[in-house]
């Protein structure tokens, strides 16, 4: 059995997170403290809401250190994703997780904030895509977007006044602006898609 | 490109979606999970729960009713009814929504949108706005639809987004539940006076009523119960003739 740890870091909603990941075949975890992170094939960061509160709650159950030296297969999903880099414009520029280099912008360029809505993702052609059509659409809310330094790290890019990049891989760690726990079949296919992951680097490992 | 989005909405009273005409005589129209499930099957693109009780005793309800519905679907799920304080809001998100509006609370105290935005993100929170036409404005009601306050809608708009919501769903009282049409000129106004995302209630009775709502300068989103709860239009033959009128919405492909 895949066994996989959503982090719990005390806002929004895991429920179909865990959801989703058990449709998929995984045995879903939840994890409020870091020592439930052991012995997973993989982590799933999620996050509503603000990044700043997000890390505060992240660094008081003392998941910094330990998402830093987790090296199996990490998603994160919409603020999880923020979380990756090193600062973020919505916190004032405060440090993030600092696991990719980069920062996270505001959409300045957007007709409307937040960018709400069902919207096209251009990918490349990444495992975390796999078997999706090139017309498929997936669920966003959000008014901020991350900026790798290194551009090619960039696996998907959407457009909403200007493009902004909705997916990043860095090795093992990747991660969504978009929630595929709401984007309907398009996003269970992604999430079934990590699950395979999980599952394929537990066994070679 | 962004999609427009169509939004069926179900009032929850004790656990049981219910439909009044202009905010009254209601009628048990099912199970809120079972109608949600249909729904997605049709292709809506988020589904909206109100709790119209919303006293304390229907409160576990609900969250009861958001818990088992989460847990089927796999499309955002926003609610809302009496909604006080930020832990209402956790307690409303950790059962499985992804967006919780505020109504009566926040024009009792207007702080508590900025304190919900603060904790859980401004795209978290949807300023629900019951409105009702008084010559030229349109009047600010409250609880329920029951009680009418000095507010402004136009303003209060405003200063709702300007507090940090993320999005308005703003309801015309005088044209809910009764099919005329959108009342226009209110989504015109309120777009006009705020800068975040706006979903139309009230009136929808047609598919041409969701195409007028959905022109630039209106709403990004159409709102309705009845005429889906009675199976009048079926989402998916709307989403077309949406497509038809060259609005941009997600079809699900069969």
């Amino acid at each position: 059995m895949t066994r996989l740890a959503v982090i719990d870091h005390g806002a929004g909603n895991l429920v179909s997170i865990a959801q989703g990941l058990r449709k998929a075949g995984a045995d879903v975890v939840i994890a409020m403290s870091p020592k439930e992170l052991a012995g997973s094939h993989g982590v799933v960061l999620p996050g509503v809401g603000n990044t700043g509160a997000a890390l505060q709650r992240l660094q008081t159950a003392g998941f910094v250190e330990p998402l830093r030296d987790y090296e199996r297969p990490l998603l994160g999903i919409c603020v999880g994703l923020q979380l990756f880099f090193d600062s973020s414009e919505e916190t004032d520029g405060d440090e993030c997780l600092g696991l990719i280099s980069g920062v996270v912008r505001k959409l300045e360029q957007a007709p409307l904030l937040p960018h709400i809505g069902w919207n096209n993702v251009t990918f490349a052609s990444d495992p975390i895509f796999a078997g999706l059509r090139s017309d498929a659409t997936f669920y966003f809310v959000h008014s901020f977007a991350p900026v790798p330094t290194d551009d090619r790290l960039v696996i998907g890019r959407t457009e909403y006044g200007t493009e902004f990049a909705a997916a990043v891989r860095e090795g093992n760690r990747v991660g969504v602006q978009f929630h595929p726990e709401r984007s309907a079949e398009s996003g269970l296919t992604l999430l079934g898609n990590f699950v395979r992951t999980c599952r394929e680097v537990g066994r070679a490992a | 490109m962004l999609r427009r989005r169509v939004i069926p909405c179900l009032d929850v009273a004790n656990g049981r979606v219910v439909k009044g005409v202009q905010f009254v005589d209601l009628v048990d129209e099912g199970d809120p999970a079972e109608l949600a499930a249909r729904y997605v099957a049709e292709g809506a693109d988020e589904i909206c729960f109100l709790d119209i009780t919303a006293s304390n005793e229907g409160r576990g309800t609900m969250l009861e009713v958001v818990r088992r519905t989460a847990t089927d679907v796999f499309i955002p799920l926003t609610v809302g009814g009496g909604v006080r304080t930020t832990e209402d809001m956790r307690a409303i998100l950790r059962a499985g929504a992804d967006k919780v509006s505020v109504n009566t609370a926040a024009v009792e105290r207007p702080a508590l949108i900025t304190e919900c935005a603060k904790e859980f993100g401004a795209q978290c929170v949807v300023l629900a706005i019951d409105a009702q036409r008084n010559g030229v404005n349109w009047d600010v009601y409250i609880n329920g639809g029951r009680t009418c306050t000095d507010r402004d809608s136009i303003t209060w708009a405003s200063e709702g987004t300007n507090r940090g919501a993320g999005e308005i769903l703003l309801t015309s009282m005088d044209r809910d539940g009764t099919k005329n049409g959108y009342d226009l000129e209110l989504l015109e106004a309120v777009r006009a006076a705020s800068s975040v995302p706006m979903i139309a209630s009230g009136g929808a009775g047609t598919v041409d009523h969701c195409i007028a709502a959905l022109q630039p300068g209106r709403a990004d989103a159409v709102l309705a119960a009845s005429i889906f709860h009675r199976n009048e239009i079926q989402i998916d033959d709307l989403k077309l003739g949406l497509a038809a009128a060259g609005i941009p919405v997600r079809l699900v492909t069969t």
